[in-house]
């Protein structure tokens, strides 16, 4: 009797285990699972095959909520961790889960090394501006003046542009999304699985308790229109309540024009995710929204380029040398070149 | 004239010159030469922290130690029989370490003006000149004008390049000396040179030179001849440390059948290890040159969480930086080997001298209740073994284990009768892949008999589980903040290291009686010198027996039983007292200290002296 077995089609549900969810009530972070948890059964890998490290924060926590392999590691080197187990193990899928914190501060290093290797795992930065496990001080996303506990005055650091960083840093796939856009997330997260390389995704992640309102006026449906782009390649960069706005470019320098009067869609920038360039011109449109005239935020995928994967090109050179100078051999190695016998 | 032979039992030679005058190539030659000869060795290279110190100071001075014999070697020698010097500098950093009536060879072109200013011997003194080296046989060569002689007819050749040949003169005339012949240099410059003729033909010129100056002039009365020495039969090599450590891991992969990950960083004197191990590709060993210290251990953390054998190796400095991870390592429980090439510290400390000062480092230094064992390397060739056996403990008890080598065994070298595959004993591994009978569930903190916990590694349909640096649940892995739990948990992690302790040889006396007045117990790379101090007493017919630990934490179990039959027990150490306080505090023993921390290794002179004082 023959029986042809087929693999179970799962469901988020298998995603998911027993361990009840921790976040504080109303966190972003519920909304980032849920989808990743959606995504995983349509990527077409087997539950065991799937790995998630974390470093520390209140991200950090995902893997105990995946149904599937997991290691909540330690502060900032879960990017380390990671690249040496793709490295040992290039056919698992492996996904990182960090935060503005662990990735950018105290797992700052590991990040931009990770990147300029081009491992072929998903990043998923959880950005919140905040640190919410230690319970709400200024973290390297924070905007300049930011009062927190650690900065009562207001913070004097400088912010970083986790997008230019990775762009700093030879990412081969770029791209920013918002817990508060499930569906956008799902398309970004699928995109980010199907790259290949190290797929570097910023998700803007509502910290209720700390940091509350932090995205708003990009996830909110009052301003989200005025304020975000959403990037497709191939289409003009338009935004606006009646999409009734557009991003030219004046030399190296977008600015907004409105459309109608003469200006048409054929005269704004046409985003092309694989143009490296323009790519470093979009992932500096990050104004202060606080500020006047500011650009409105892009979202989607802003860059995505070939370049081959360290665990590849590691595995690819060990058979190289086996086919040129056969498979090691233990006694050989041991004996040396040269040796002598005493009787 | 032909001159007179004479038969030699041991000599000491170091080669001293400036960083840049090639004495470590020299030494090296010159030892490889000794080995296959059959004669038994030691050797210390000593050089310089600065890759390149200005030309001719006293801070640029490299040296290399060779002790050759036709006895058994233990040490590289206390001190030198000849001293070859290639400048100024280079005889007045070493000519402590001469014997009275010793020989000097030196080049004469290296005590110019400029030299001897750069050495800082006062205006107008030339040590070679003034009668000050009286008690000693001063041979004089200028070396620089008989290298230049010599390839007069390589017009293609700069100065530069033909006096850059001036190491092989000495190392030739050395030959001479000691009545060698050049076949084994030969061959090495052939595969160094090989595709440069030039170069390959004025070195070959120039060490032949050497040689016939030695033989043409009446320079000496005597060459010398030392027979081969009387080692138990079989195959040998000579070896050092760092590349014997490679090796030791390389075969316990193969005899796991695990594929070997190393995550390392640079670092002085652990590099060799890395750059060793990176050219091991045809044994599908995976080396990973991380970003820092910490990638380097997370990422061999990462290839063990994947079923792999991960290694990550460093010095002192290193080991401060990975110790958190370490402590991940300890909480996860999956194996890893962390090989600590120790060298002076604190914090940059004498990057090239050794020392054995990371040793509490090794025992304590982490967050926390973290025990992990500790094993110790103590000769070069023993870098092998101890390596193959942490690297057997690390994936059978699924426990991070610390490797403690030293600068000074790992650039030592020894003649090393190197094993047969077939001979090593097999490392079993098995990943957890199915429930065992009466098993309902995975439980990824269940433990064997061993209290060992199973390795279900990525991949393994139905043995999807969690597991991270937050304190486990016992059995189950879960996150616990369970009061009662820790307290189990904390207890049962010290237990499975102190489980070790059954599956380790109990600890030899390595010479002497198993009872008497003094027990010498060293560690480490400190064997040599406690060996030959042992046994020089013990031949005048005292009482003394000397215990190496290989084993560090746990100990071997009949240690304390061993420690209680001697009266004394001195503990040396290159250290201000470590061991020493670990072993007092776990046997509650008198035991007595013996520390030096200056960077080199500690003699036999020295500990005779110490050992006969407590006699
Ligand atoms: S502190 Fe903020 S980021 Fe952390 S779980 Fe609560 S809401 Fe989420």
């Amino acid at each position: 009797m023959s029986e042809t077995l087929t693999a179970p089609t799962l469901t988020a549900k298998d995603f998911a285990n027993d361990n009840e969810v921790r976040w504080c009530p109303g966190c972003g972070d519920y909304s980032i699972l849920a989808q990743v948890q959606k995504i995983m059964p349509t990527i077409g890998v087997p539950k065991e095959d799937v790995v998630v490290i974390s470093g520390i924060g209140c991200s950090s926590r995902f893997p105990y909520y995946m149904n599937t392999f997991g290691m909540h590691s330690i502060h900032g080197r879960a990017t380390a961790i990671a690249s040496g187990l793709k490295a040992a193990r290039p056919e698992l899928s492996v996904w990182i889960v960090t935060g503005d914190g662990d990735s950018l501060s105290i797992g700052g290093n590991h990040t931009i090394h990770l990147l300029r290797r081009n491992f072929d795992v998903n990043v998923l930065l959880f950005n919140n501006q905040i640190y919410g496990l230690t319970k709400g001080q200024y973290s390297p996303t924070s905007e300049e003046h930011k009062l927190t506990k650690t900065s009562p005055y207001g913070s004097i650091d400088h912010p970083f542009n986790p997008l230019a960083l990775a762009m700093g840093a030879d990412a081969t796939f770029v791209a920013r999304s918002m817990d508060r856009d499930p569906k956008h997330l799902q398309q970004t997260l699928t995109r980010a699985n199907q790259h290949k390389g190290t797929s570097f995704v910023e998700i803007y992640q509502n910290c209720s308790i700390f940091n509350d309102g932090a995205f708003e006026i990009f996830t909110e449906k009052g301003s989200k229109l005025e304020e975000t782009l959403f990037l497709e390649s191939g289409q003009p960069l338009i935004f606006g309540t009646n999409k009734n706005k557009g991003i030219k470019l004046d030399g190296f320098t977008p600015v907004v024009v409105e459309l109608g009067n003469g200006v048409s869609a054929d005269d704004l920038w046409i985003h092309d995710d694989k143009d490296f360039y323009k790519a470093q011109i979009l992932v500096r449109m990050f104004d202060d929204p606080r500020k006047a005239n500011h650009l409105p935020r892009p979202f989607g995928v802003f860059y995505e380029t070939e370049r081959p994967c360290y665990e590849e090109v590691m595995a690819l050179q060990i058979e190289e040398v086996i086919a040129s100078k056969g498979k090691g051999n233990l006694d050989k190695l041991l004996r040396g070149n040269e040796v002598w016998d005493i009787a | 004239m032909s001159a007179q032979e004479e038969i030699l039992q041991e000599v000491t030679i170091k080669f001293a010159g400036d960083s840049g005058d090639g004495m470590q190539l020299t030494g090296t030659q010159f030892t490889n030469n000794t080995a296959l000869m059959g004669i038994d060795l030691a050797t210390f290279p000593d050089f310089p922290a600065e890759i390149r110190a200005p030309i001719g100071t006293l801070a640029g001075v490299s040296g290399y130690q060779l002790h050759f014999s036709s006895k058994k070697v233990y040490t590289p020698g206390d001190i030198a029989d000849v001293l070859v010097v290639m400048n100024a500098a280079a005889l007045k950093v070493n000519i402590k370490s001469l014997k009275p009536g010793g020989k000097i060879v030196a080049n004469i072109d290296g005590f110019d003006s400029k030299n001897l200013r750069l050495a800082h011997y006062p205006d107008g003194i030339n040590p070679l000149e003034d009668g000050s080296l009286d008690n000693y046989e001063v041979i004089k060569i200028d070396v620089t004008k008989l290298t230049r002689e010599a390839l007069k007819d390589f017009k293609e050749l700069g100065v530069k390049e033909r006096d850059r040949a001036k190491n092989m003169f000495v190392l030739g005339f050395i030959y001479w000396m000691y009545n060698r012949t050049l076949d084994t240099t030969i061959d090495f410059l052939k595969d160094k040179f090989g595709k440069k003729e030039i170069i390959l033909q004025s070195n070959i010129k120039v060490l032949q030179a050497g040689y016939n100056y030695g033989d043409t002039t009446e320079t000496f009365t005597s060459r010398y001849t030392i027979e081969k020495a009387k080692l138990p039969s079989g195959s040998y090599r000579n070896i050092m440390g760092n590349a014997a450590l490679a090796m030791g891991l390389v075969a316990a992969g193969e005899k796991s059948g695990l594929t070997l990950f190393l995550g390392s960083y640079p670092i002085t004197p652990a590099t060799d290890i890395l750059q060793d191990l990176s050219k091991y590709k045809s044994f599908g060993v995976k080396t990973f040159q991380a970003e820092d210290e910490i990638a380097a251990i997370s990422s061999a953390i990462g290839a063990s969480y994947g079923g792999l054998l991960g290694i990550t190796t460093t010095s002192g400095p290193g080991m401060a930086l990975k110790a958190e991870a370490m402590g991940l390592a300890v909480m996860l429980e999956i194996p890893l080997v962390i090989v600590n090439v120790q060298r002076g510290g604190p914090s940059t400390g004498l990057p090239t001298k050794t020392e054995q000062s990371d040793l509490m480092q090794a025992y304590y230094g982490r967050n926390g209740e973290c025990p992990m064992p500790v094993i110790a390397s103590s000769t070069p060739s023993d870098c092998f073994d101890v390596a193959y056996e942490a690297s057997r403990i690390a994936v059978q008890h699924m426990t991070p284990v610390i490797l403690l080598s030293d600068g000074y065994i790992a650039n030592g070298a020894e003649p090393w009768k190197y094993p047969v595959s077939a001979d090593l004993q097999p490392i079993d591994v098995k990943y957890k892949t199915k429930l065992d009978e009466g098993e309902e569930t995975f439980l990824p903190y269940k433990r064997d008999e061993k209290l060992v916990r199973p390795w279900a590694i990525p991949g393994t349909a139905g043995f999807e589980h969690r597991i991270g640096g937050l304190e486990k649940q016992d059995l189950t892995g879960a996150v616990s903040y369970d009061t009662d739990n820790h307290q189990h948990m904390i207890k049962t992690r010290q237990a499975k290291v102190d489980k070790i302790a059954d599956y380790i040889p109990l600890q030899k006396i390595d010479s002497g009686a198993e009872k008497g007045k003094v027990l010498v117990l060293g560690w480490g790379s400190t064997y040599g010198a406690i060996k030959s101090a042992v046994l020089e007493l013990q031949a005048q017919g005292l009482s003394v027996s000397h215990a190496h630990l290989r084993y560090i934490r746990p100990f071997p179990k009949n240690l304390g039983e061993m420690i209680k039959n001697f009266d004394k027990i001195l503990i040396p150490e290159i250290n201000n007292g470590q061991l020493v306080k670990i072993i007092r505090d776990q046997y509650l023993v008198d035991a007595k200290a013996f520390n030096k921390m200056m960077g080199i290794p500690i003699t036999k002179g020295e500990l005779i002296d110490v050992i006969k004082g407590m006699l």
